[in-house]
């Protein structure tokens, strides 16, 4: 038996959004770009689409931009905001536990000679892998052109006070963006509820195809094009769209937003079963993030004393799939960003193992994982050397 | 604002969820250490066609961008930890649907061998990095990490060979039985208990053999040429090397000019600093002494070089630290033995005696030419590996 639950990292394709999707990879060819009837059927395909995302997270559809991902979505909504502000100084304000495709942009905004403010995660509030609101309006300043702030982190699965920070941006008179790749489908999602001027999410991460996102772009809000060519989506991206893609993402966005309620609250039992059963089974394991403001499929644990590396391939070898941190971080040597950023110690975070659960998942799936886990954490503390343990083996509560 | 670090996107680990992957979940499992070359490869190939469940293991030992100062100096493919080398490694075991996994050695290496590398390259020492790596690496942290996975034993694409003896109860490791290829040399320090949990499946085979053996079961790297230098030390420049790497740390190192002198103390010329020069050496001297003229010894606390004839060089005697017996436990006894003190060296007959369990005095027969301070004595019987230690 296998069981998946890094449903973080990706999704399978739903078998709805595949045969939503087929059409348009054989008889339904036409380039949306196109006069004719084959054409206009695209169009009017990705135009459906644009409908079904902008009702997933309360946009018009004229403000959907498709982007060929999550990672490309955030690109354009620094760089491009950046671009677009005309403001002589331009800085930006991000936190410590964004993912790579915020991080690294604005490593790269550093290099260009602009100011970054990452702001660290702190328990001020008491809430473990939550920014606090307070911070990013310590750091604003005059200059200050963008402030981008995830939604849900995907280590820990922690939900940031998107609300709060928004009604700090909008006094501030700031463009402010939200990486929701990992709470669409997850949370319900509002644009306006939230206050974001720019928003980014990516299909794959709720039962989509993988390679193709969206960029939320509020009316009124100025980003400036990365690309340069035709005139798909309004000159903000412009390329053939993919039709496919987009067909299957706003069918994966119909679907999240019927079955949101009921997967929510299924996969919120399943993941405190787990968590749960293994914070009994496990002694000195803890869960990672504050636990009471997170997306209901995700748990990150910490297991003093076993090294998440070795603990991953040998669940996978017992066919249990899960990850150390973001699927792209591994093979790197330094412990997981986020976790160092929410506090952990470079031992605990070492340790740390996140299982994410997914629509497919199924109870069995959790007691399979549940027989399995506890044994090979016991192996690999037994099989651990010894000062590895006693470093880290007093818990950090 | 925080420094972000700049991480690299190696290929990570692989989670297949694909079910031709086997799952590996019985207890007599080997890890096979891959490293994407031929030899190694065709180590998953035999004990994949013998029916043993394998894992193969790749290491992520170095980051080759650290020093980008030596970019450009000889190719980055083909090298320790190089991304083609990685992905040689994860197509090989695709192509024969092991389950496969990069883990990241990066702390443990430098901590264990390149830091040390740099160190005894300092301190005027000859060293050599692969016995290192694979005392405290390859069969320490790969072999931890292999039995913490539920594979209990490793399997390398060493030349060398180890056998269990039933009357000493000692496990031996022997050379391989392609003398041109054995790596015993660099096995010396390996303990009873790493020796018991581990195989060299071409140890009892020719390189030719290895390379037909390939062919016949389709190794994907069959063809590959190998590599022979310091796998993290592009174009084999140690100095080059050590100069980036300790520019990384935030040290300057300064070349410190010097006397050059003969064994009889006279200053015969200078020298543009130590490092540049090793035991044995007689290129680069800049000495027009009419006859050949050697490097005898590198006086690190003067800053002297010390050179004289080849005759000066040659010495019957030296003691050896951190010593390693395999056949039996340290004995109380002197013991007779050919004793190897480089890789390429012709074993020469020498006695050893214990001075405590972990040094030995050397005494050669016949004088030695160039005993390098750094390098591995390893005692020999035979085809047997008694034992070794560390030129002092």
């Amino acid at each position: 038996m296998r069981v998946y639950l890094d449903y973080n990292a990706t999704t399978p394709v739903d078998p709805a959004v595949l045969e939503a999707m087929l059409p348009f990879l054989g008889e339904n060819f036409g380039n949306a770009g196109s006069v004719h009837t084959p054409g206009q059927r695209a169009h009017a395909a990705v135009d459906a689409a644009r409908e079904s995302v902008a009702a997933l997270i309360g946009a018009k559809s004229s403000e959907i931009v498709f982007t060929s991902g999550g990672t490309e979505a955030d690109n354009l909504a620094i760089f491009g905001a950046i671009a677009a502000s005309s403001k002589p100084r331009k800085h930006v304000i991000t936190t410590a536990i964004e993912h790579h495709a915020i991080l690294h942009s604005c490593d790269e905004l550093v290099r260009q000679g602009i100011d970054v403010t990452v702001v660290p995660v702190s328990r001020a509030r008491g809430l473990q892998g939550v920014v606090d609101p307070e911070e990013i309006r310590r750091a604003l300043r005059p200059e200050t052109v963008l402030i981008s702030v995830m939604h849900a982190n995907n280590e820990l699965g922690t939900i940031q006070p998107i609300e709060e920070i928004g009604r700090i941006a909008a006094e501030a008179g700031v463009c402010f963006h939200s990486d929701a790749v990992q709470s669409a489908g997850k949370v319900p999602l509002d644009v306006n509820q939230l206050g974001v001027h720019l928003l980014s999410i990516s299909a794959h991460k709720f039962c989509g195809p993988k390679g193709v996102g969206v960029l939320y772009v509020r009316t009124g809000t100025k980003v400036a094009p990365r690309f340069y060519g035709g005139h798909a989506e309004r000159d903000r991206r412009p390329g053939t769209e993919n039709v496919p893609g987009i067909v299957g993402l706003g069918k994966a966005a119909e679907l999240a937003r019927k079955l949101l309620p009921e997967d929510a609250a299924r996969l919120r039992v399943l993941r405190d079963r787990l968590e749960s059963s293994l914070l009994e089974r496990i002694p000195a394991a803890q869960v990672n993030g504050d636990r009471a403001h997170r997306v209901p499929n995700t748990t990150s644990l910490s297991f003093p004393g076993a090294g998440g590396e070795a603990l991953l391939i040998a669940l996978d070898l017992q066919g249990v799939a899960c990850s150390t941190g973001a699927a792209c971080s591994s093979g790197s040597t330094e412990p997981s960003h986020v976790l160092l950023a929410a506090g952990l110690s470079h031992d605990d975070a070492r340790s740390s193992l996140r299982f994410s659960l997914g629509r497919p998942t199924t109870a069995a799936d959790i007691d399979f994982a549940l027989a399995v886990i506890p044994g090979v954490v016991e192996r690999i503390r037994a099989l651990s050397p010894r000062e590895q343990q006693t470093a880290s083996a007093v818990p950090a509560r | 604002m925080t420094p972000i670090a700049q991480l690299e996107s190696v290929p990570g680990l692989g989670v297949a969820i694909d079910n031709s992957v086997t799952v590996v979940s019985t207890a007599n499992a080997v890890a096979v250490a891959m490293s994407g070359g031929v030899d190694s490869s065709t180590v998953a190939a035999i004990l994949r066609e013998r029916g043993q469940p394998i894992v193969g293991l790749t290491m992520q030992l170095w980051n080759q961008r650290r020093l980008p100062q030596l970019q450009g100096e000889g190719p980055v493919q083909h090298r320790c930890c190089s991304l083609d080398d990685v992905y040689d490694a994860r197509r090989v075991a695709e192509h024969f649907g092991i389950p496969f996994y990069v883990v990241n050695f990066e702390r443990a290496f430098e901590q264990t061998v390149v830091r040390p590398f740099v160190e005894d390259y300092l301190a005027g020492r000859t060293p050599i990095p692969c016995t290192h790596c694979n005392n405290s690496v390859k069969f320490d942290e790969l072999l931890a990490t292999a039995r913490q996975i539920g594979a209990p034993r490793i399997a390398t694409g060493h030349y060398a060979r180890v056998r269990h003896n039933p009357e000493s109860g000692r496990y031996e490791l022997l050379r391989a039985v392609d003398e041109t290829k054995d790596q015993s040399y660099f096995l010396f320090g390996l303990t009873q208990e790493q020796l018991a949990r581990t195989e060299f499946p071409l140890g009892e085979l020719t390189k030719q053999e290895v390379r037909e053996v390939a062919r016949r079961l389709a190794v994907p790297v069959a063809e590959k040429p190998e590599s022979q230098e310091i796998c993290f030390v592009p174009s084999g420049s140690y100095v080059r090397f050590i100069e980036s790497y300790m520019q990384e740390q935030g040290i300057e190192l300064r070349d410190e000019p010097g006397d050059v002198v003969s064994t009889t103390g006279e200053v015969i010329g200078r020298h543009n600093g130590l490092r540049n020069y090793t035991v044995g050496q007689r290129r680069g001297l800049g000495l027009a002494a009419g006859h050949p003229v050697y490097v005898v010894a590198l006086d690190r606390a003067t800053n002297r070089l010390i050179v004289g004839e080849d005759r000066e060089l040659r010495s019957t005697a030296c003691e050896v630290r951190g010593v390693n017996w395999i056949s039996f436990a340290a004995p109380d006894a002197p013991v007779r033995a050919s004793v190897r003190i480089r890789h390429r060296h012709d074993p020469a007959e020498a006695e050893i005696t214990p001075l405590d369990a972990t040094s030995a005095r050397i005494s050669f027969l016949e004088p030695q030419r160039a005993i390098t301070p750094g390098q591995a004595a390893v005692f020999y019987s035979g085809e047997q590996v008694l034992g070794g230690g560390w030129l002092k």
